[in-house]
């Protein structure tokens, strides 16, 4: 690309540091939208650290190949801001801004040191454009990432905390679905409650989906797995909390529920697991 | 040729599956357990599998059959023990094993034995008092 001699950015960078640092953050604090809490303090580190880097990675390994490990400095404090701002609740446009605001004080900066050489300043102002596109690129991408790994932890979190097996009698089983139904979930739910089974010997288990919005094909697929596999360890499954619009989907869908027993309410379903255990629920004083 | 024994408790056969099943040890235990049912003419048939790990299709197919052979001999079958991870890819496999009692352990597996056997047994007790 620097057909006609080396990029001068580099040397420029290196003699304007400060000048181009509180240019910049003159820059940052004029579009900063109102009632931020990053305080000065911080945006002066971060950009100081930020031209620190920048200068030390253009120093040492040219403009070329942003993506190598003489850049790895610099990526990692892009990172920072940028993992930082995604926490804070700032848009990825104004993460991205970070970066992009430097060019304003960098090209100010070219136009002045090169106003005599028309042909270097384009090629220099080019080279800086590409440069800092690239690293705004790049914190967009981190923002990205970093909001992706917050979903997915509270995704785990979810099914860790979505299915509880709780004891409801000696022997009788409760397992209240609450969520969507999907094979993820389906296998920590048959698992959880399988295991359940073994550890309380429980011959009656209940299985409440109340909460579970719908039921298509594949959830009740699902639900007739999960009972399946608790029948073969021995324990019966019944299902309840099944909605009237829940049992018109199933019966429109054409679910087969084979022979496993339904009903209308949790309760229904516990009063079918007492009996089934031969136990009876009488009033303590006759009335 | 090592084998899977099979003890007799009164009219009851305890059959516990403690090694890992494979195919011709399967296949042994079919001709071993037919035999002794019409044998000893037993009534129930408990089979734990509390110690078996790991099933492909051919073993659960095998413990389907076994307890339908059992059944077409007179004799209640109840397949005690199974393990969780066992159940679980018996059902991904497509197996349900339809048809074949379950009890989580040995003792309600005999309970489920006594209690399918109980009235009945009265009754094909009198029936063979008759002939």
């Amino acid at each position: 690309m620097n057909t006609n001699g080396p990029s001068r950015l580099p040397e420029l960078l290196k003699q304007h540091e400060a000048e181009l640092l509180s240019e910049w953050i003159q820059e940052q604090k004029s579009s900063s939208r109102k009632g931020t809490q990053t305080s000065e303090k911080e945006v002066r580190a971060r950009c100081a650290g930020f031209l620190d880097r920048l200068n030390k990675a253009i120093q040492g390994n040219g403009l070329a190949d942003t993506g190598g490990a003489g850049w790895g400095d610099l990526r990692e404090v892009l990172a920072d801001v940028s993992r930082e701002r995604s926490r804070q609740g700032f848009s990825p446009a104004e993460t991205a801004t970070f970066v992009f605001s430097l060019k304003r004080p960098l090209f100010a900066l070219l136009r002045r040191e090169l106003n005599r050489d028309p042909e270097a300043l384009a090629r220099e102002t080019w080279a800086s454009t590409e440069l800092l596109d690239k690293l705004g690129l790049y914190t967009t991408e981190v923002y990205q990432k970093a909001r992706e790994e917050v979903i997915q932890r509270q995704q785990q979190e979810m099914l860790e905390l979505s299915t509880p097996v709780v004891k409801l009698w000696e022997g009788v089983l409760a397992l209240p679905l609450i969520g969507t139904l999907d094979s993820a979930r389906t296998q920590v739910v048959m698992e959880t409650l399988l295991q359940k089974v073994v550890e309380t010997s429980a011959q009656v288990a209940i299985i409440d989906i109340t909460g579970v919005p719908t039921v298509d094909t594949l959830v009740a697929q699902h639900l007739i797995k999960t009972v399946t596999a608790a029948r073969l360890m021995g324990a019966e499954c019944l299902i309840s909390g099944i909605r009237p619009a829940i049992a018109q989907t199933i019966v429109h869908l054409g679910v087969d529920l084979g022979d496993v027993t339904t009903k209308a309410t949790l309760a229904d379903a516990f009063a079918v697991a007492l009996q089934k255990s031969g136990l009876t629920i009488t009033r303590a004083r006759g009335q | 040729m090592e084998r899977i024994p099979i003890l007799r408790m009164g009219d009851l056969l305890l059959v516990t599956i403690q090694v890992d099943m494979h195919d011709r040890l399967a296949l042994a235990l079919q001709d071993d357990l037919t035999a002794r049912i019409s044998e000893t003419s037993a009534r129930g048939v408990l089979i734990d599998i509390s110690a078996l790990e790991i099933v492909d299709s051919f073993i659960g197919r095998m413990i389907a059959n076994i307890s339908s052979m059992a059944r077409v001999l007179d004799a209640e079958t109840v397949v005690v023990g199974m393990q969780p991870a066992v159940a679980i890819t018996l059902v991904e496999l497509g197996m349900s094993l339809a048809g074949v009692r379950t009890a989580l352990n040995v003792e309600k597996g005999m309970s489920l034995l006594r209690a399918a056997r109980g009235p009945r047994g009265e009754e094909s007790g009198d029936a063979r008092a008759e002939t």
